[in-house]
């Protein structure tokens, strides 16, 4: 098994001038879910459609299975696309829909037929077929096309924010399904989302970009727990980002005083971005001794696992997700562990 | 818009303007019957008047002129105005914006410049190139101002596609040739039907264009004209009918295709939403 | 990105017949507007012009007094057609439209069955004894009345009017009708609300709100009631020339002079842009233009 069957080196594509992608350099292994994650307009589509074909790096090397794809047409690869409004064709039925891609490369009808009803059973749509397209609601449109995609057998599937036409619940049932797909039909899925909750969920490695350029490649944990930068930690989960100093190894100073930190190999009294997830509070009554910060409540929003809570100090405010219930004016004391702490460079 | 409903002289006043509408025609049609050349006193019913017109060589002569213009025009404005669509569809923006307002200068300029406009240059043309105005330039004419319209109906369906479709096509494994020819043009089919219809039914409408375009060929609508100018037939009644029967019949197919087609998106749009 | 600019080709070979057909005959017009027959440049064409001052007058008059009687009528159907429920509209708007599109001149034909002086009115008239009524009083008022045997109509410029108005009626109502029925029906809730009655709902909300698609109408039923040149011939009797006569003569008639008719022709295209321009400006005329 090729370790890295799709590779990607030094890509960049501008169109007139303007840089959309900036030195990527990304390899997918077999059988893998990968997701390129982050704000629209990062580069994720373009580098989705790279992949696909429907565009040429300006700059760099496409590797597939070893050998070098830049110029091989959409249509002579083995990699199917799931697009983001699924492009259905609507003058077709379910089942010519599903079986296109078979017919254009000729396959006996015999043969089409039968992995066209067990492309439509994997996507539970079996009694589907001689549906009209325009007859199928969101959810089972994006079956299908995910269906017209893997019947073709790529070895990748590229999967262009395919949830993002459908609302909150099917969304979620649709993040188990594709996972669940995934591991059957065993291939690589190559998926791209602006929804950073979907990436975590679904992903084994997540690639997070950013204007043109990747942020971090890495697993959901390791993205999530060690952001390498403030885009990083602010795009995936919340958190409070703010300016300090780096005095020396393990020690920081922020709102005006210094913080034990688990961080070092900082330039002395280097700036730096501080982050702290809102989860990683401990909220203490303001005499306690062991407090470090004391400030007010100025809003408490309950979000049904744990509250909301905007907590006004001296020098910041700090957002502060709680299970307790605080109150709007109450005077609350704050404490961070070393391990709450993390320091980015700035960027 | 508003939530009161109409009282009696509501409904009385839309009554009376379709009366102002119809009964003209009705007056028109009733007399194509009448077994007299009177067109105010009823003296019996006949069907004279149509086997009359089926022996009139000047109408029949007309008539074919008309039906080989329309079906022509129509049908070369169709397949021009699908690839022209097709082709600003994908413009720049900064081209394509004012392409389809010089397109649209047809459509919505007096019939009357267009004629005059247009006979100005075959003359001018004919001078230099030796030819003269007749069915040629007639039916030139027909196809400049048919195509905008074909582009009109063309282009909404190409703004529906999915963007990705073309290229989904290609992903399933289509060449460039095949992805137009099994995906795109069955997709804004209907919308080129119904251009070629729209197309057909405003040529043989036309009378100011061909008029000034036709030279010594004449239309049904020039063949019309001249028969008001001079004595007064019913065969022109009788004429009238056929025609209003047939526009009739092509305006209720399109527009029930046009409402199939709008129930479909509709549904369509609704199903994407849940 | 690739396959747009290569699909964008097809378009080519159309917008060199539009160069062909649509640009260079109107930059003719106006070549022609300015030249005389030796090819020399001229304002002579427009000098010209001074002569047919009262065609001019007429054609502009007779359109703004049928564009009046359109709106006036218009609007009002426009206004209760709103009120209706959606599959009555559809229904209703289509009969507008169906008349328009049987040929003009056989729409026009109609109404001169209908007026002529031993037409289907005057026929009727006479039968319900109206015209022996009129003759009655005309006699006993005036002993030098001379008694009719029937009404003027038809070869008057009120029947050319008439003619305006019953080809161009629906391009009236169907912008005003489009405009008042998308006003937002909140809209004159929050009116009533705030304590407006009917008769300021429709002052104060709905008539403003309406006024795009008035102008649209206006404009729809001016510029071919302007431009039209056979209704003055059918219906007019011919003494009534209008602008279209007027260009038709000199391209088709007797009086053979492209120079003169490319000039009027170029006034009337001025008049229709203006009209267009007022249009788009202040209107959503776009959709409905198509319509026709």
């Amino acid at each position: 098994m090729a370790e890295k069957l799709i590779n990607l080196e030094n890509i960049h594509k501008d169109y007139g001038g303007k840089v959309v992608l900036d030195n990527i350099n990304l390899y997918v292994r077999d059988k893998e879910f990968v997701t390129l994650l982050g704000p629209s307009g990062c580069g994720k589509t373009t580098t989705l459609r790279i992949l696909g074909g429907f565009e040429t790096p300006s700059q760099g090397v496409v590797y597939f299975d070893g050998k070098i794809i830049n110029d091989v047409p959409p249509n002579k690869r083995q990699i199917n696309t799931v697009f983001q409004r699924y492009a259905l064709f609507t003058h077709m039925n379910v089942y010519d829909n599903v079986a296109f891609g078979l017919r254009i490369s000729k396959v006996k009808e015999s043969e089409i037929k039968e992995r066209v009803q067990r492309m439509l059973k994997l996507v539970n749509l079996p009694d589907y077929a001689d549906r009209a397209v325009s007859s199928l609601s969101g959810g089972e449109q994006q079956r299908i096309a995910i269906a017209r995609a893997l019947v073709n057998h790529p070895r990748v599937l590229l999967l262009d924010e395919p949830l993002g036409a459908l609302d909150l619940k099917l969304r979620q049932n649709m993040q188990r399904e594709l996972k669940a797909i995934q591991q059957q039909v065993g291939i690589t899925f190559v998926y791209v989302t602006h929804d950073q909750e979907e990436a975590l969920t679904m992903s084994d490695t997540i690639v997070v970009m950013n204007k043109g350029r990747i942020q971090q490649i890495g697993t959901p944990v390791d993205i999530y727990n060690e952001p390498k930068n403030a885009f990083v930690a602010d795009f995936i989960g919340e958190s409070n980002i703010l300016d300090g100093v780096m005095n020396k190894d393990y020690l920081v100073t922020f709102c005006g005083r210094q913080f034990e930190c688990l961080d070092k190999g900082f330039a002395p009294d280097e700036n730096v971005d501080v982050v702290v997830r809102p989860e990683d509070f401990e909220l203490l009554p303001p005499d306690d001794e062991r407090v470090q910060m004391v400030g007010t409540v100025k809003s408490v929003i309950f979000m049904g696992v744990h509250y909301e809570i905007m907590v006004e100090t001296e020098h910041f405010t700090w957002m502060i997700q709680s299970i307790y219930e605080t109150h709007v004016g109450d005077r609350v004391g704050l404490l961070l562990t070393p391990d709450d702490i993390h320091i980015m460079h700035k960027s | 818009m508003t939530n009161k409903k109409n009282g009696f002289w509501g409904r009385f006043l839309m009554f009376l303007m379709l009366f102002f509408l119809y009964a003209p025609i009705f007056v028109l049609i009733v007399f194509s019957f009448n077994s007299s050349k009177s067109r105010s006193v009823w003296t019996g019913f006949t069907t004279d008047w149509y086997v009359k017109l089926l022996h009139n060589s000047a109408i029949l002569n007309a008539l074919y002129t008309t039906l080989l213009v329309s079906v022509l025009a129509a049908i070369i404005a169709t397949i021009a105005g699908t690839f022209a669509s097709i082709g600003l569809y994908n413009m720049r923006r900064r081209w394509r914006e004012p392409l389809l307002q010089v397109n649209n200068i047809p459509v919505i300029n007096a019939d009357i410049i267009t004629g005059v406009s247009l006979c100005i240059l075959f003359v001018f043309l004919g001078r230099r190139l030796g030819f003269e105005l007749g069915f040629g330039t007639l039916l030139i004419a027909h196809v400049t101002f048919n195509i905008p319209y074909v582009i009109l109906s063309v282009m909404p369906k190409l703004r529906q596609l999915d963007n990705n479709l073309f290229e989904a096509a290609q992903d399933l494994g289509c060449t460039w040739m095949q992805a137009f020819v099994k995906v795109i043009i069955p997709e804004i089919m209907p919308g080129i039907v119904n251009g070629l219809l729209m197309a057909f039914t405003l040529s043989v409408d036309d009378f100011v264009i061909s008029y000034f375009t036709a030279g010594s060929v004449e239309t049904l609508s020039m063949r019309i004209y001249a028969m008001t100018k001079k004595r007064i037939s019913p065969e022109i009644n009788a004429i009238s009918t056929i025609l209003f029967v047939t526009i009739l019949l092509l305006l209720i197919i399109i527009n029930v295709r046009e409402a199939q087609q709008e129930k479909a998106a509709k549904k369509r749009r609704e199903e994407f939403k849940q | 990105m690739k396959n747009r600019r290569l699909a964008s080709l097809s378009a080519y070979p159309y917008v060199v017949w539009m160069a062909i057909f649509v640009v260079i005959p109107l930059v003719l017009v106006v070549f022609y507007a300015f030249t005389n027959d030796a090819g020399q440049f001229t304002t002579a064409n427009f000098n010209e012009m001074g002569s047919y001052t009262m065609v001019f007058v007429r054609s502009l008059v007779l359109s703004a007094a049928a564009t009046a009687v359109c709106l006036i009528l218009g609007y009002p159907v426009a206004y209760v057609l709103a009120k209706e429920s959606a599959g009555f509209q559809r229904i209703a708007l289509m009969l507008l439209m169906l008349p328009m599109w049987i040929n003009f001149l056989l729409r026009t034909y109609a109404w001169m069955s209908i007026l002529e002086n031993t037409g289907l009115l005057n026929t009727l008239f006479s039968d319900i004894g109206l015209i022996a009524l009129v003759n009655k009083i005309g006699s006993a008022l005036s002993s030098s009345y001379v008694p009719i045997d029937h009404f003027q109509m038809i070869n008057t410029q009120g029947a050319v009017i008439l003619g305006m108005v019953y080809n161009y009626l629906p391009f009236m109502i169907m912008p005003i009708h489009s405009v008042i029925v998308k006003i937002d029906r909140a809209t004159i809730e929050a009116a009533q609300d705030l304590g407006a009655d009917d008769v300021t709902v429709f002052r104060k909300v709905i008539f403003p709100l309406s006024l795009p698609g008035v102008l649209s109408g206006i404009t729809m039923v001016f510029v071919p009631s302007v431009s039209t040149f056979i209704l003055s011939k059918l219906l007019g009797g011919g003494t009534t020339m209008l602008l279209g006569d007027l260009i038709e003569l000199q391209f088709m008639g007797g009086a053979y002079n492209p120079h003169l008719g490319s000039a009027i022709s170029l006034i009337m295209m001025i008049i229709v842009m203006v009209c267009m321009a007022l249009m788009n400006r202040f209107g959503d005329g776009e959709d409905q233009a198509v319509m026709l």
